[in-house]
């Protein structure tokens, strides 16, 4: 579903990916994990457009991704969950997800995914009018993904969903993703929280300074002997 | 005269005053909307708004005058003039200039107030213009208020309602208040920001070509006619806390109130004074605004 083949990304003259191989076929589950500042969020940016590669190539489906104009990608069925969520906080809730559908294609079943998304988060029902900027942490980033979820789309990235959130809610956040991917959507998604993001992913790249050091599935990363020491503290 | 016979006449006087101020603050409050929509967005300030309105009662002047269009005939097409001069603003203007230092938009907009003035003088003269339309006075008891002011008011009115529901209840104005939150992400939402800055911007334009409308009808037109409500625009936008909506509605009618009542006492051009010197003390008491801008 989604390739990337040799690319290069970084922000002026910082380069932050180092020719990135990665690939996601639809219906799985994909893991990356690094450490901080290994490039996992850039790495998510490059795919949704909002960094250009300097090098490489990245498709969806065939389409090329570096040829299309960063608001049309997610026309082709790329939603991002930004890191830090990025609700807009003066905006209700249902604003927020109204956002999630502003392209044509969502725009015209916009009632559908609404229903859709307060099914899956009946909480962010509960708060549609109040602004987002008010609502906990862990119901933001409900918020976060039911807007990403408003477009439809194929391919979902979730950039560290679990990043600042309490314990209990970091549970919920990932109990969310297991109820996504059961839903049949294909996810990639990047986090810091190894031992966790290894239980509802079926593979894993491991990413360190801008480049690709392993890739397995989840059983085979749990068990090598890098990521149990770097990350799993055992 | 005994002193109840005194305050009988002021009271009336002083009531007329209040009432023409609340007509007075409603076109003032449809400026501050246009200007403040514009840098609420855009975070660019139209130094040059006032010269569109002119430039939009030049057109209605025209569309009257010399074609003998009916007024409102050519109200929607001033309207839809004053649009595409904005859009056509920020394409020519602003666009290049989005990531230049502040002062260099300003200085650009500033030009552009210039430009127009003086494309102004050479095309259409220094004269004094009217549309020749003089609408009739209402006496409501010993109050008289004139029909062009009620007018102006109630479709100030109409059309701050039409901006509020095209704000609130579409997917595009949704965007154009989401996208000074976060203009980053934009994209991942499908937006094209450039898009929505083209359209806020003809937003802004037809706001002014609205203004244009109703001031037309209290106003003669002449090259210059930017100066009467451009500077007390650009104060009531900072008196508000520019890009707030709601400060620029509240700060219009204290404004306009100031004007008015001021101008009961001695004349008008009093009002005027002490609208700037209010401005002047409360830039010391509350610099932020009346209402601190929300982020």
């Amino acid at each position: 579903m989604l390739e990337l083949r040799g690319v290069n990304a970084g922000y002026g003259t910082f380069q932050a990916l180092f020719d990135v191989n990665l690939d996601v076929k639809a219906g799985e589950a994909v893991g990356v994990i690094g450490p901080n500042g290994a490039g996992k969020t850039t790495l998510m940016r490059v795919i949704s457009g909002l960094i250009r590669p300097s090098r490489g190539l990245i498709k969806m489906e065939g389409v090329d991704l570096v040829a299309t104009p960063a608001h049309k990608i997610v026309s082709l069925g790329i939603a991002h969950v930004p890191e830090n969520r990025r609700l807009f906080p003066q905006l209700t809730v249902d604003d927020n997800l109204k956002m999630g559908a502003f392209m044509k294609e969502a725009r015209d079943h916009y009632a559908e995914r609404l229903e859709v998304v307060f099914d899956l988060f009946p909480r962010l029902k509960e708060r549609r009018h109040q602004m987002a900027g008010t609502m906990s942490g862990g119901e933001q980033q409900m918020c976060a993904i039911g807007r990403a979820m408003m477009s439809n789309p194929k391919l979902l990235l979730l950039d560290e969903p679990s990043a600042g959130l309490a314990p209990v809610v970091v549970q919920q956040v990932f109990e969310l993703v297991k109820r996504i991917r059961a839903s049949g959507l294909t996810v990639l998604i990047v986090e810091q929280n190894v031992q966790q993001v290894l239980k509802v992913v079926d593979r894993a790249y491991l990413i360190e300074a801008g480049t690709i050091r392993s890739s397995g599935t989840s059983a085979e990363m749990l068990a090598s002997d890098t990521v149990k020491e770097a990350y799993l503290g055992v | 005269m005994g002193m109840q016979a005194f305050l009988d006449v002021f009271d009336i006087y002083l009531l007329e005053a209040v009432i023409n101020g609340i007509l007075l603050g409603g076109v003032l409050a449809l400026l501050a909307l246009g200007l403040n929509l514009i840098f609420g967005v855009i975070d660019v300030t139209w130094i040059c708004y006032a010269e569109l309105v002119m430039i939009g009662m030049y057109g209605m002047y025209f569309m009257v005058q010399y074609y003998g269009f009916s007024y409102f005939v050519a109200a929607p097409l001033t309207i839809l003039l004053v649009a595409v001069l904005g859009a056509a603003l920020h394409y020519l203007v602003i666009a290049p200039l989005l990531t230049a230092p502040p002062i260099n938009q300003l200085l650009a907009t500033g030009g552009v107030l210039f430009v127009l003035q003086s494309f102004a003088t050479v095309a259409f003269g220094i004269d004094f213009r009217n549309l020749g339309i003089r609408l009739p006075v209402l006496a409501l008891g010993d109050m008289n208020f004139s029909y062009a002011r009620l007018l102006s008011f109630v479709a100030a009115l109409v059309g701050m309602v039409a901006v509020y529901l095209f704000m609130t209840r579409t997917f595009t104005g949704t965007a154009i208040r989401a996208i000074s939150q976060d203009r980053q992400i934009m994209a991942l939402m499908g937006v094209d920001t450039k898009r929505i800055y083209l359209i806020t911007s003809a937003l802004g334009g037809a706001l002014a070509g609205l203004a244009a409308c109703l001031l037309v009808l209290q106003y003669d037109v002449h090259p210059f006619v930017g100066l009467s409500f451009g500077p007390i625009t650009f104060l009531i936008c900072v008196l508000g806390g520019l890009g707030n909506f709601i400060g620029g509605f509240i700060a219009s009618f204290v404004f306009a109130e100031i004007i008015s009542l001021g101008g009961l006492f001695s004349d008008l051009e009093w009002g005027y004074v002490l609208a700037f010197a209010f401005f002047i003390v409360m830039m010391f008491i509350r610099p932020a605004g009346l209402l601190t801008r929300r982020r």
